[in-house]
């Protein structure tokens, strides 16, 4: 364990176990923190009195492919509106489950962030509403951030997908084929004046 | 303006707007659900310019990933060069010479001035403006023109280095700067004197597109989105970096966080931008622009050309990069749209080993279709407007 500052200590006597540990970076707070209960840890961040940590910056994922275990780490910058110390916390994801709580219950903000982290690496958010790929298309396959995915590697065609619901005139429609008849097959492209 | 329409008994119609629509300057699609003109629902769908930023980054050097942070938000590259910057300085563990750090408040800030005339001009002249809209542009160009004789280049700019920035301030460059901040003032007033008493401007911006106090926190937003609820945070005071703190500026709030106080909140923060430029231009000390360590520096080209030492060091810098350390860090500095943060991760190498973005265009797009909810189909357009979507900051 490293030198920490108040905050961390602070934090590292609140919520005992589930930190895994506790650094100092650049001047900056960093916790490592257990995926279990990741929600509630979050919630106290955010409610108490006197880290008012209220304000959730990002949400991201790195994915250190063969250079640590577990593979993945889900990263969030919290920090205060009123200023003081920003805190970055760092959760191990094991590539077998990669999953962890969603965070959409306590900042609305977290949804589109977190769909773009399943999106790129492909880390399932526990309770997320809407959990669609956002950047990419459905039918992409893989996850392109995951390091083992190759930088050139090619996606296959999509087939053109059908459109449900798709509101179509037919009044429009029969205009359009009695033009046509109208026209004949021989002035089938219109003439310039 | 809200919609009561409970008389009619109405279906409900679903309609696709974009990716690419004329109002909509940037593409993204809106799958909206309607009840007559009220919009019922919004899905709102990114990522049409998604190029693979953090994937293509992986692949350079630190340096050569400069050029791809001016394409992020290309209304204001200069910002996004100097946080890239910033968080690998902080990383590396290096502090810029004072001049430098000058250089970059104001350069940071002509940007951010470009930034929002951009915005503003774009969402008045959508709105019929036309007028407005020149104006601004016009003023906008006047910024691109002391932009370009600065950095030679006049969107993406690539000014800023690891370490420092391309050149030092070219000589007449503080009379050229308030020579067009007079110019920039005087159309900056006949905007004002066309838009601020002008009732079908402000009918369709005032109360149009509101999102509360907590809600706008809920939606991680930032920037003039969130200081028009009158939520006072602004990286640069709250979390000041370079020398924010010895300028003295002040905050634009809103209250009703709605189009007309974005709107409002950034054109006096044009104002408080010319206000920082002025004195910064005034404080600049002499110096050096660059740091004094060769490592990320590269040797004067005398040497290079020269000195086998100096054609060496010249060698290994462009082809393997500079060296960060290994380890990881976030920086964020206030963007024109908001938070622009760096999180960067680095394994020691030439080559950065993950370079994360947070976009607060992406984000305050999340938060989009709580902003026009209950608001007609017109609204999309003005709200839009305000957002300042920039598609290549949201789909990276």
């Amino acid at each position: 364990m490293s030198e920490a500052s108040a905050n961390l200590q602070y934090i590292q006597e609140k919520l005992g176990k589930r930190v895994l540990d506790t650094l100092l970076v650049q001047g900056d707070d960093v916790l490592m923190l257990d995926r279990s209960g990741l929600r509630e840890s979050f919630r106290f961040f955010k409610e108490d009195s006197r880290l008012h940590l209220d304000f959730l910056s990002d949400i991201t994922a790195v994915d250190y492919w063969k250079k640590k275990e577990p593979r993945f780490e889900v990263v969030y910058q919290v920090a205060s509106l009123k200023g003081g110390r920003r805190l970055r916390v760092r959760v191990p994801i094991p590539e077998e489950d990669a999953t962890v709580e969603s965070l959409v219950p306590l900042w609305k903000g977290a949804n589109f962030l977190e769909r773009e982290v399943w999106d790129l690496f492909g880390i399932r958010f526990l309770d997320h509403p809407d959990l669609r790929r956002i950047l990419l298309y459905e039918e992409f396959q893989g996850h392109p951030l995951r390091k083992d995915y190759p930088v050139n590697l090619w996606q296959p065609r999509v087939p053109e997908r059908p459109v449900e619901g798709t509101f179509v005139d037919e009044r429009s429609r029969n205009k359009l084929l009695s033009l046509k008849q109208a026209l004949g097959p021989k002035n089938g492209s219109p003439k310039k004046p | 303006m809200k919609v009561d329409s409970q008389e009619l008994p109405l279906e409900i119609m679903e309609l696709q707007m974009g990716p690419s629509h004329p109002a909509t300057h940037g593409t993204i699609k809106f799958n909206l659900k309607l009840e007559g003109e009220k919009v019922l629902d919004c899905d709102v769908e990114v990522g049409f310019l998604h190029r693979g930023f953090d994937k293509s980054c992986e692949q350079v050097t630190w340096t050569q990933v400069i050029p791809y942070t001016d394409r992020l938000n290309y209304a204001s590259s200069l910002i996004n060069n100097v946080g890239y910057a910033l968080a690998v300085e902080k990383l590396i563990g290096v502090e810029t010479p004072p001049r430098c750090q000058y250089i970059r408040v104001i350069i940071s800030e002509l940007a951010r001035i470009f930034d929002h005339l951009t915005c503003c001009g774009m969402a008045a002249s959508e709105l019929g403006a036309i007028t407005v809209g020149f104006y601004m542009i016009e003023a906008r160009e006047l910024i691109m023109r002391v932009i370009e004789s600065l950095t030679g280049a006049r969107l993406t700019v690539t000014y800023v280095r690891i370490g420092g920035v391309k050149h030092d301030l070219l000589q007449g460059f503080a009379e050229r700067v308030s020579q067009t901040f007079k110019t920039v003032r005087k159309l900056l007033n006949d905007c004002d004197r066309l838009l601020s008493r002008n009732r079908i401007f402000i009918d369709r911006m005032s109360n149009v597109g509101t999102i509360s106090q907590e809600s706008a926190i809920s939606y991680c937003l930032t920037g003039p989105i969130l200081r028009a609820t009158g939520v006072n945070y602004d990286v640069r005071k709250v979390y000041p970096y370079l020398v924010y703190d010895q300028l003295d500026f002040n905050v634009p709030l809103g209250s009703r966080g709605d189009n007309y106080d974005r709107f409002v909140c950034r054109i006096q923060e044009i104002e408080q931008s010319m206000r920082i430029v002025d004195q910064a231009l005034q404080k600049i000390p002499m110096g050096p622009v660059w740091i004094d360590d060769p490592r990320f520096v590269l040797p004067e080209k005398e040497k290079v050309y020269n000195s086998i030492e100096g054609l060496m060091h010249h060698f290994k810098i462009i082809m393997e990069g500079v060296h960060v350390p290994s380890g990881e860090t976030y920086f964020a500095v206030e963007g024109g749209n908001g938070e622009l943060g760096f999180y960067i991760v680095s394994d020691g190498g030439g080559k950065p080993y993950r370079i994360r973005v947070r976009p607060p265009c992406f984000i305050a797009m999340g938060a989009f279709h709580e902003m026009i909810k209950g608001y007609m189909v017109a609204d999309i357009v003005p709200t839009f407007g305000m957002v300042n979507m920039i598609g290549g900051e949201c789909d990276r």
